[in-house]
């Protein structure tokens, strides 16, 4: 079932001064419950304003947007019900952190839901734990943490609301390898567990080949495709035209294959690659 | 609803009014201001207006952009003119209600206040929509720059103008953005009794300075690491240079403001 659809959707910055600027162009997409999905596409294509329609941040100037098929803006008074429901983590978040404690910057979200304080206890833990958050960083105050423990803090404030939809605005930027990698597993962890629709805006192709099902493309203001990772990387040379490129596994892959190896056509992450070029040379083992 | 805010801006552009140089679009400005405020008869305003308006043409600045301008300050106009129209009061009583008199002379005054206001508003922002930061700052120190003599840190308050006109739009950004991520989180910005909204604040003032004091921190060290020192020994890059356009426009701007004290003279 789609659980975000959009009807062209469009959206002009600054309308009616020389820096008018058009950041999405018609797009229409239905986005279903319960994937993982990743958005990507060029800088300045449009990413970030279409995700700050889907929690009514942003109005669109033209076309409509539906939750679970309700039009998100029939109803203004409900606008933050829907908030509640498409939790967004813009980029850098760490910057919005404002409490003494980091426990109590997660509680700010679901506090303002309404919830119960055994409830909003029994989430920050969960959360946390999720997270790799310890115990004793929950009592610390935000701006003594390190750089990547922030970024947690902040991404466990939106993640303890529970969000139908969980989006993330480039979630590791400016991490090292291994928290990218530990970051994203406990991103997909967390999508598994909730059984929620996560998008996740990445400019990583091989963070979006390894965790995501479904992946956005966007280009120049335009959705380029949505549909299934594999589908998406299999047309490589249509993304390279759009800025982007396909994962480096992928690339070697395909080379190889045009050298004449007989290898099956979306094999674009690491492990899936060796796999296959394993079996590859069991079988001209067997041959010779 | 705050990127509506376009005080400081600089919109880029190529007419004859851009490419005047700046300090002589400082002076027009002033005089422009002090015509306004020292001039109590209509024809004052007229001619104020008129010279507004032919700014405004020659710059090319559209019209929208001036609306937006004036946007923000509409309560105030709105307050100064109910309290010019109840306390300024002459003879000539329009209409009466117990205590609230209505007078010809209110009635004028508070007409007079916010033609002055807007004209005031729309001239300066003329003068910031067509000149860029740089200059500005720059115009300001050199006008400034005889105070120099009476040990009057010119260059450091230029500095500190350039930066902090620099950092306006930026601030803003940041601000929109924490109010979004709040907002996101369920944060309610415009609804509440009073104090529930001052509480309401602290979730996006808190980051705001964070990231304020972060900011001048960092363009500080930026600062030192190119050896910045103060004006002493500082040559530009750009040097102001007045032509005879600028002769000429100064002096068609002074004609206008001539025009309109003298006309105020006559007509008392
Ligand atoms: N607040 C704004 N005001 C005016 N124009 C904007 C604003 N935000 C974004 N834009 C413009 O809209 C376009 C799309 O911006 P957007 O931030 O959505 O891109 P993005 O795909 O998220 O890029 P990135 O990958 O760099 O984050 C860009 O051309 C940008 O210049
Ligand atoms: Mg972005």
């Amino acid at each position: 079932m789609a659980i975000l659809t959009t009807e062209g959707l469009t959206y002009t910055y600054s309308a009616g001064t020389p820096f008018e600027k058009t950041a999405v162009d018609h797009v229409d997409i239905s986005i279903e419950d319960n994937t993982m999905c990743g958005v990507i596409g060029h800088t300045g294509s449009g990413k970030s304003t279409l995700m700050q329609h889907f929690n009514g941040l942003l109005k669109p100037t033209e076309g409509k947007v539906f939750l679970e098929g309700k039009d998100i803006w029939a109803d203004k008074s409900r606008m933050r019900d829907v908030r509640f429901r498409v939790g967004l983590v813009f980029q850098y978040p760490e910057y919005q952190l404002f409490e003494e404690t980091v426990y109590r910057d997660i509680a700010f979200g679901p506090k303002n839901m309404g919830l119960s304080d055994d409830e909003i206890r029994h989430r920050i833990h969960e959360t946390a734990q999720m997270l790799g958050l310890t115990e004793d960083m929950l009592k610390r105050s935000p701006f003594a943490l390190s750089g990547g423990q922030k970024r947690r803090a902040a991404i466990a404030g939106v993640m303890a609301m529970r969000p139908k939809v969980l989006i993330l605005d480039e979630p590791c930027a400016g991490l090292d390898p291994r928290g990218r990698a530990e970051m994203l597993c406990q991103i997909r962890d967390y999508q598994r567990k909730t059984q929620s629709t996560v998008l996740l805006v990445s400019h990583s192709m091989e963070d979006v080949a390894e965790f995501t099902d479904k992946l956005l493309v966007m280009s120049k203001a335009k959705l380029f495709c949505y549909d299934d990772t594999a589908v998406v990387f299999r047309r490589a040379e249509e993304l390279k035209a759009l800025g982007l490129r396909v994962p480096q596994i992928a690339s070697v892959m395909g080379a190889l294959r045009k050298c004449g190896y007989d290898l099956p056509p979306d094999l674009y992450t690491v492990e899936k690659a060796r796999d296959a070029l394993l079996s590859l040379l069991r079988k001209g083992a067997a041959e010779c | 609803m705050l990127k509506d805010i376009t005080i400081g801006q600089y919109f880029p552009g190529d007419s004859v009014i851009h490419r005047m140089d700046p300090r002589f679009k400082i002076v027009c400005t002033l005089l422009l201001i002090v015509t306004l405020f020292a001039g109590n008869s209509l024809w004052t305003l007229v001619i104020g207006g008129v010279f507004v308006l032919l700014v405004q043409i020659l710059s090319r600045i559209p019209g929208k952009l001036l609306w937006k301008s004036l946007r923000p300050i509409l309560p105030i106009l709105l307050f100064t003119a109910v309290l010019n129209l109840l306390f300024v009061g002459d003879d000539e009583v329009l209409w009466e209600w117990q205590f609230i008199k209505l007078t010809m002379g209110g009635l004028q005054m508070s007409v007079f206040m916010i033609v002055r206001i807007i004209l005031l508003i729309v001239g300066s922002s003329l003068l910031t929509y067509t000149t860029s930061p740089i200059l500005l700052t720059d115009a300001i120190e050199s006008l400034m720059s005889p105070l120099k003599g009476i040990k009057f840190p010119v260059h450091e308050m230029a500095m500190m103008m350039s930066i902090a006109l620099r950092f306006i739009p930026t601030l803003i950004e940041e601000t929109d953005k924490i109010m979004s991520a709040q907002k996101a989180r369920g944060a309610t910005l415009d609804s509440g009794k009073v104090m529930e909204r001052i509480r309401a604040l602290i979730p996006i003032l808190v980051p705001l300075f964070v990231s304020a004091f972060r900011r001048a921190e960092e363009l500080a060290t930026a600062m030192e690491c190119r050896c910045y020192r103060g004006g002493e020994g500082r040559t530009r890059l750009r040097q102001l240079k007045a032509g005879a356009r600028d002769y000429i426009g100064f002096a068609v701007s002074f004609l206008f403001m001539a025009g309109a004290v003298t006309v105020n003279i006559l007509s008392k």
